[in-house]
């Protein structure tokens, strides 16, 4: 009966003003009002300061001529490319920075992080000094050191220091051999795809083997076996092609070989140095979230401590990382912009210049803020699926 | 037998020697096993051949007293240059005979922080603390403050307002009236103001000579710039964090919209949009100081984090509190204000700590658009022909000063951490 009278209980009459409903509506109304206003004004300024200054709109620019040199490219590009080039170009080294940091940084991370809790204490201080050093002063800073270290007290390309002659080191970048190039390296690059491919599903026949018989199934070593054998047996097929192109002295600088620019060098190793510092946070204090159980029942089972690392405690421990790590590896490639300061031609610099040059700068802030947003959506999409993967699946 | 034996008699036998004692620890903490050993002994050479190689370089060969470059070269570290550029790198181009008002505006806001650390000062005392320190710092490094008539009496709504709000049931009718009269008086004369019946007067305050913000560098740039960019984000993204959780779906679409957007692109570009962009975003004419231009993107920036970091603290609560509060008739501001974000802020406390320090770093970005923040002076001071080549010093000892900073307030945020959390700690 109770439950009648409360359902039938006629919404007692308030007046509108005191309704929280109209009162929720109307205050959105005058937020969305006010902010409306504000982009108008803000815009209606915008159009009136273009025309005045007489700057054109739209994306027309980026098929004219950008007429500006970029020192590291990993695509052909010459200053007689479209602006839209320059940018794909400043985008995929921007890629490159980010996907090297984010791999070195998470080796460079797990290890220290793992070195802290280490029972040796002198290995366990000098990690948290590690820590403690890189991660409390800026980034930038680093950056600038690491390239002023190397473009000014590294030798000039004449006095380069040089390991078995054929690897010289100078403050104009590392020179190292490469292979010449051959049609079967193309074939290499399918073979090391195929050999990914297949290690991922003999991975996971091993491992049903192993649930479904107790038969352990040695991943890591097939795995590496497929993936580096295959491209080799493609290369011993094609008739093993060993020419190769060496760095040479000729005039000022080395011609020949391939070459690692200082300033991607120094971004690099600034980059991994700093987030390896939170990622060892981060890892340390997922270890520390587990059970002391855990441990003390892997140490029980006669695992030994490397053992119990990787496969009792880093598993579960990845439950807790997984979150706080996605947004490091955001980090890495928001702070990948920090390149500009150094001269590293990352999107970012590009950018700047086409900016500086065709005066557009709306556009070009945009094509920016997309290329991030689109970066950095993939990556978050890419470690919420795997957070989801291996979350604890509650019965 | 042993059992009936009389307890006192029972001397306990001490520990073996190689378990107590330092000899005691160096077995169990580096040499438990074979591969421990081997591990700390590669490291004691590593640590022994690093550090005095580093100690000879800094140390024994370094230069104190060279009064140029060259006289510098060939030996250690060159740490006379530091003598030598100090004073710039502290305070930038600010005059020079006047470096004392920089240094003094340093220390008020430091006294300010440290202030502000104190529990004890964690209520109105808070307010008198930041409002004097800020006038203090403000009219030290610009020399002279104008307060104009309009900013007096927007003071005099917005105070009014906010106690009629928060004291609606609770302040007497004298107190009560007060408010009242503050508002009144604020909208009449905001409204008079802008109609033009009172004039532009202001009041001013010109102890010093007047020093414009294009001449300002140094440590005073980089500590106003993250204290004011946290000052003026705190409350922005108190604001961003509540519509984010809020039940109106266009308020909370709008926030969440920002949030993601500001932290989703880098810092850089957000600095290089408030240079190059927000000059065709303004009437025609108008011109922002630079300075101000980088404070303004560094606040809207911090608060997109520093509301993502508030949502934390907020989703921490449970839901009764919320409900509790609606029992009592509270309305959405006394709810907010007085039940919500007093529990909710004290458990985001040390995560907020760790944000400013990422601010406080971060500032060095705005060197980028020109500004000569710290980093850029310690930058600057390496373009000095008679000088040039010893980056490694300069950069050090920038990096010194960043990590004492930094390090401090990390070490006061797990102090908090561990403090705050007394009452619920088993």
């Amino acid at each position: 009966m109770a439950v009648e009278t409360l359902g039938s209980t006629p919404r007692t009459k308030v007046a509108p003003w005191n309704d929280p409903v109209i009162r929720g509506w109307v205050f959105q109304i005058v937020v969305v009002g006010l902010v409306g206003f504000l982009a108008w004004y803000l815009v209606s300024n915008t159009i009136d300061n273009l025309q005045r200054q007489k700057i054109a709109s739209g994306f027309h620019y980026l098929e004219r001529e950008a007429g500006f040199e970029i020192g590291d490219t990993m695509i052909e590009y010459s200053p007689a490319s479209t602006y839209a080039r320059a940018i794909w170009v400043g985008i995929l080294n921007t890629l490159r920075v980010a996907v090297l940091g984010i791999l070195l940084s998470t080796l460079l991370g797990t290890l220290v992080g793992v070195g802290r809790l280490s029972p040796n204490w002198l290995l366990s201080r000098i990690c948290a000094w590690y820590v403690e050093a890189f991660r409390n002063v800026p980034l930038l800073l680093w950056l600038f050191l690491f390239y002023k270290l190397i473009s000014e007290a590294f030798p000039g390309p004449r006095q380069a220091l040089s390991l078995w002659n054929s690897v010289f080191l100078s403050n104009r970048g590392v020179y190292f051999p490469v292979p010449m190039a051959d049609p079967i390296h193309k074939w290499m690059g399918v073979a090391f795809l195929v050999g990914i491919a297949a290690a991922w599903f003999v991975n996971r026949w091993g491992k049903k083997r192993q649930e479904a018989t107790g038969q352990p199934f040695p991943g890591i070593s097939a795995g590496l076996a497929l993936i580096i054998g295959l491209p080799a047996l493609v290369w011993l097929a094609g008739g093993a092609p060993h020419h190769m192109s060496w760095p040479e002295l000729k005039g000022f600088n080395f011609a020949g070989g391939t070459v690692i620019q200082p300033e991607f060098t120094a971004l690099l190793i600034g980059l991994v140095l700093y987030t390896s510092a939170f990622v060892a946070e981060i890892v340390r204090s997922g270890i520390l979230a587990l059970h002391k159980g855990q441990s003390e029942a892997a140490a029980a089972l006669g695992l030994s401590r490397g053992q119990s690392m990787r496969l009792v405690l880093l598993p579960q421990a990845l439950r807790v990382i997984v979150p706080p790590m996605t947004s490091q590896y955001l980090n890495i490639t928001k702070n990948s912009s920090l390149a500009i300061a150094i001269g590293y031609p990352d999107l970012v610099a590009s950018i700047n210049v086409t900016i500086n040059q065709t005066g557009q700068a709306i556009e070009n802030i945009l094509i920016i803020m997309a290329a991030y947003l689109s970066v950095s959506l993939s990556i978050s999409a890419f470690m919420n699926w795997y957070n989801k993967r291996i979350a604890l699946r509650e019965r | 037998m042993t059992d009936a034996m009389p307890v006192g008699d029972r001397k306990p036998l001490a520990p073996p020697v190689d378990e107590t004692g330092p000899l005691g620890w160096a077995r169990k903490n580096l040499f438990s096993s074979w591969g421990n050993g081997i591990t700390t002994i590669v490291l004691i050479a590593a640590v022994v051949w690093v550090l005095s190689w580093f100690l000879e370089w800094a140390l024994f060969t370094a230069n104190f007293t060279a009064s140029t470059g060259a006289e510098c070269r060939g030996g250690g570290a060159c740490w006379a240059l530091i003598r030598e550029k100090f004073r710039y790198i502290f305070f930038g181009s600010f005059p020079y005979e006047q470096h004392w008002r920089p240094l003094f505006a340093v220390i008020t806001m430091l006294a300010m922080l440290v202030l502000s650390a104190d529990r004890r000062m964690w209520n109105w005392r808070l307010l008198v603390i930041w409002g004097v320190g800020s006038f203090v710092t403000f009219l030290l490094m610009f020399g002279q403050i104008h307060i104009p008539l309009s900013l007096i009496l927007f003071v005099a709504l917005a105070g009014g307002g906010i106690g009629l709000t928060l004291r609606s049931a609770l302040a007497a009718p004298s107190e009560r009236m007060a408010y009242y009269a503050l508002v009144a008086i604020g909208a009449a004369g905001l409204v008079l103001r802008f109609a033009g019946v009172l004039p532009s007067w202001s009041i001013a305050i010109a102890p010093l000579s007047y020093v414009e913000t294009s001449l300002w560098g140094g440590l005073p740039v980089t500590l106003i710039l993250a204290t004011y960019g946290l000052a003026f984000a705190f409350p922005y993204g108190v604001l961003l964090a509540l519509g984010r959780r809020s039940n109106l779906p266009l308020i909370k679409g709008l926030c969440v919209g920002f949030i993601e957007l500001i932290r989703g692109v880098p810092l850089i570009s957000l600095l290089i949009m408030a240079s190059v962009m927000l000059p065709l975003f303004l009437p025609s004419g108008t011109t922002i100081d630079k300075f101000l231009r980088a404070q303004v993107a560094v606040i809207l920036f911090a608060g997109a984090y520093i509301a993502e970091v508030i949502r934390g603290g907020l989703q921490s609560l449970p839901k009764g509190q919320f409900e509790a509060a609606d029992a009592m008739g509270l309305n959405y501001p006394q709810k907010t204000l007085l039940i919500i974000l007093p529990q909710a802020l004290r458990v985001v406390i040390p995560p907020l700590i760790n944000t400013f320090i990422g601010f406080f770093k971060d500032t060095s970005l705005v060197l980028i658009i020109g500004i000569f923040d710290f980093l850029n002076t310690a930058n600057q001071a390496l373009v000095d022909p008679n000088w040039a080549g010893f980056p490694g010093e300069v950069y050090l000892f920038a990096a010194f000063v960043y990590f004492i900073f930094c390090f401090s307030m990390s070490r006061y945020s797990k102090y908090l951490e561990v403090e705050l959390n007394k009452g619920t700690r088993r």
